[in-house]
């Protein structure tokens, strides 16, 4: 490491704490007493703490821990309240949305999904409070809200998943269970039932940006400790006024793709690179079964992909079992229903773009 | 022209490795070097090979477009042009464009007095491209499991790839790629947001630096990592998401062979609560 170090990038420095900025008059007190931790010191700022909870920060742990008990509870219950099972399946245990048959109902019994609701409820309350805190601390502190939309774009793609795509198909059963393996589940199944999401420009539109993100924190990350023992992590000093770690930085990139971002405009690009990969993946959810049943079909209609020939082109569907396909088509083109319970034979392919 | 105002001073000859004063020089805002030529070469014989492998193929639709290595009969060894040769020589013109292009870096930090964490995280991309486009074949003993050049076809190899392995999702090391893609992009979010916020504060308000930053997340999340922090954990938080991705399919099919779900099986055959007679998860 360099020796150069300001007051305000910090490593291993253990001296008196930073008390912080101190609040107007209206804000409550900090909590937590600073503390130094050496292990943490080893990469970056070791003081951990104080901290601000305020009505907000209070309200959302509240709801954010009735969330988690009630998914926890009905975890336990799951497995007849035996503490052993509940530890072995914590990764397999689920929390079901309600069944098809209760469409967007909001009232539901709760052994049949009403738990399910109750929990979705609680963890969005949690999750906008928590927003409003990002929102006010930028505020009290006399900064931008940078921060507070770009977390509003991720909270637009869970909502996307599990609120408004269930309303829009007039089903909670569209929407994602709470568990570990169970939600991973969904998410194959989701893309597998929608013609695969490999297909889905807004998918590929996501991990573009998820990929874009991840590659410019590597130059970016890499661009800031290469030009360190020029001081180049106080980039906002650099900002206003540049330095030779600024210069140094841009030059690199400029004689090695013959272009440079400021240390300004590659913050910029780096916010809007991940606001873009949760944006862009809420459009693609919202899209998939309200405007486009099979992203593989929409492929092929758009020159995407080619159009594999019939794997089994002389089969024909003995007399009895076609009329039993056919009155099923027949009956769940009539339901507003999006997604047919998993007992029932998929419609007919010319019924499903 | 293409120079910026403080340019002229920081364009000094040395710094590179190899090739002396030959290519020591700029075209344009690009730094030539040895290995600036190298890239040129490499990457310029690669395009073009595509664009011929496309030429003979069935289609110019840029969106299907495909350059397929050999089949498995082929194994390991040399296939003719038409029937996977071109993807192989694509293949080393991919691997030397990339190669030579970090080691281009390498020289421009030299010549900038920069430390080299960025060729370095590069090679962490490049060992993830080398482990699906050979080690993992040569593993396999076959070319023919590596992914095609194109647009939606090697979409469709990583979407078959995934179900040979019944469901991806289950794979550990999978698991932890993808919690560093996401962790990495969140991290980018925060950290982009709080410096624009600092420097481009609301009307009538100063400009902010780092200790206005250190205090947003330490109000809002208990702790700020701090300006060099944050940069050590975003560089290491990429580089883990490549390097994961790499280790979660070379061990898809050389060492793990069934399903992925199954990997989980010797957990919950633990003696402790396999003997309980639970009669497995409710």
């Amino acid at each position: 490491m360099a020796s150069f170090h300001s007051l305000y990038s910090q490593i291993q420095i253990h001296g008196p704490h930073d008390e912080g900025l101190p609040v107007k008059g209206h804000e409550s007190p900090r909590l937590i007493t600073p503390v130094l931790n050496r292990w943490l010191g080893k990469i970056g700022d070791p003081q951990i703490g104080p901290t601000y909870l305020g009505f907000c920060g209070i309200a959302s742990l509240i709801c954010g821990f009735i969330a988690i008990e009630i998914i926890g509870l009905n975890f336990w219950a799951s497995v007849h309240w035996n503490p052993v099972a509940f530890i072995e399946g914590m990764a397999w245990h689920r929390l079901d949305p309600p069944e098809a048959k209760w469409g967007f109902s909001p009232f539901v019994p709760l052994a049949e999904g009403g738990w399910w609701i109750w929990a979705g409820f609680f963890l969005t309350a949690s999750i906008l409070l928590w927003w409003c805190r990002m929102y006010l601390r930028a505020k009290a502190l006399g900064m931008s809200t940078h921060v507070a939309w770009a977390f509003a774009s991720a909270i637009f793609l869970y909502l996307s998943i599990g609120f408004i795509r269930p309303m829009l198909l007039g089903s909670w059963h569209e929407a994602p269970p709470f568990g570990i393996i169970p939600h991973l589940n969904w998410t194959a199944s989701l893309s597998v039932l929608y013609g695969n999401f490999y297909y889905n420009p807004f998918h590929c539109f996501s991990i573009v940006f998820l990929y874009g993100s991840v590659l410019l924190f590597a130059m970016h990350g890499g661009t800031i400790l290469a030009v360190s023992r020029f001081g180049g992590e106080r980039e906002t000093e650099e900002i206003v006024d540049r330095g030779t770690a600024a210069e140094r930085g841009a030059l690199f990139w400029r004689w090695t793709i013959g272009f440079n971002a400021t240390f300004e405009s590659v913050h910029r690009w780096a916010y809007w690179f991940a606001i873009l990969t949760t944006f862009a993946g809420a459009i693609g959810i919202l899209l998939t079964g309200t405007v486009v049943d099979n992203w593989y079909l929409w492929g092929v209609k758009w020159g995407l992909a080619p159009e594999y020939p019939a794997t089994y082109p002389d089969m024909t569907l003995p007399p009895e079992i076609a009329e039993q396909v056919r009155s099923i088509a027949d009956a769940s083109s009539h339901s507003a229903v999006g997604n047919p319970p998993p007992e029932m034979v998929p419609p007919a392919p010319e019924a499903a773009q | 022209m293409s120079m910026l105002s403080f340019e002229r001073k920081y364009r000094v000859a040395g710094g590179g490795l190899i090739g002396g004063e030959l290519f020591d020089f700029w075209v344009g805002p690009f730094y030539v070097g040895f290995f600036g030529v190298t890239t040129a070469v490499f990457a310029t014989l690669g395009t073009a090979l595509i664009i011929y492998g496309a030429a003979i193929g069935p289609t110019w639709n840029i969106w299907q477009i495909d350059i397929a290595p050999p089949s498995i009969e082929y194994g390991l060894g040399v296939a003719p042009l038409r029937e996977g040769g071109l993807w192989q020589i694509i293949t080393i013109c991919a691997i030397g464009a990339f190669v030579s292009w970090a080691l281009r870096q390498v020289e421009i930090a030299r010549k900038l007095g920069m430390g080299f964490h960025i060729p370095i995280a590069f090679a962490f991309a490049i060992f993830a491209y080398l482990s699906l486009e050979v080690f993992r074949p040569i593993m396999l003993g076959a070319w023919g499991h590596a992914f095609p050049y194109g647009i939606f076809t090697h979409l469709d190899w990583v979407s078959n790839v995934g179900y040979q392995g019944l469901h991806f999702h289950y794979n550990p090391a999978h698991m932890l790629a993808v919690t560093c893609f996401f962790g990495t992009t969140l991290m980018l979010a925060m950290h982009g947001g709080v410096i624009l916020s600092a420097v481009n504060p609301p009307k009538g308000e100063v400009v902010k630096h780092g200790q206005h930053e250190n205090q947003y997340f330490r109000d809002t999340i208990a702790y700020s990592i701090g300006p060099l922090g944050i940069h050590r954990l975003g560089w290491f938080a990429a580089i883990n998401a490549g390097f994961w991705s790499a280790i979660c399919i070379l061990i898809s099919g050389p060492f793990w062979v069934s399903g992925w779900p199954y990997f989980y099986d010797w957990y919950l055959q633990l003696p402790f609560w396999n003997n309980m007679g639970l009669g497995g998860l409710g």
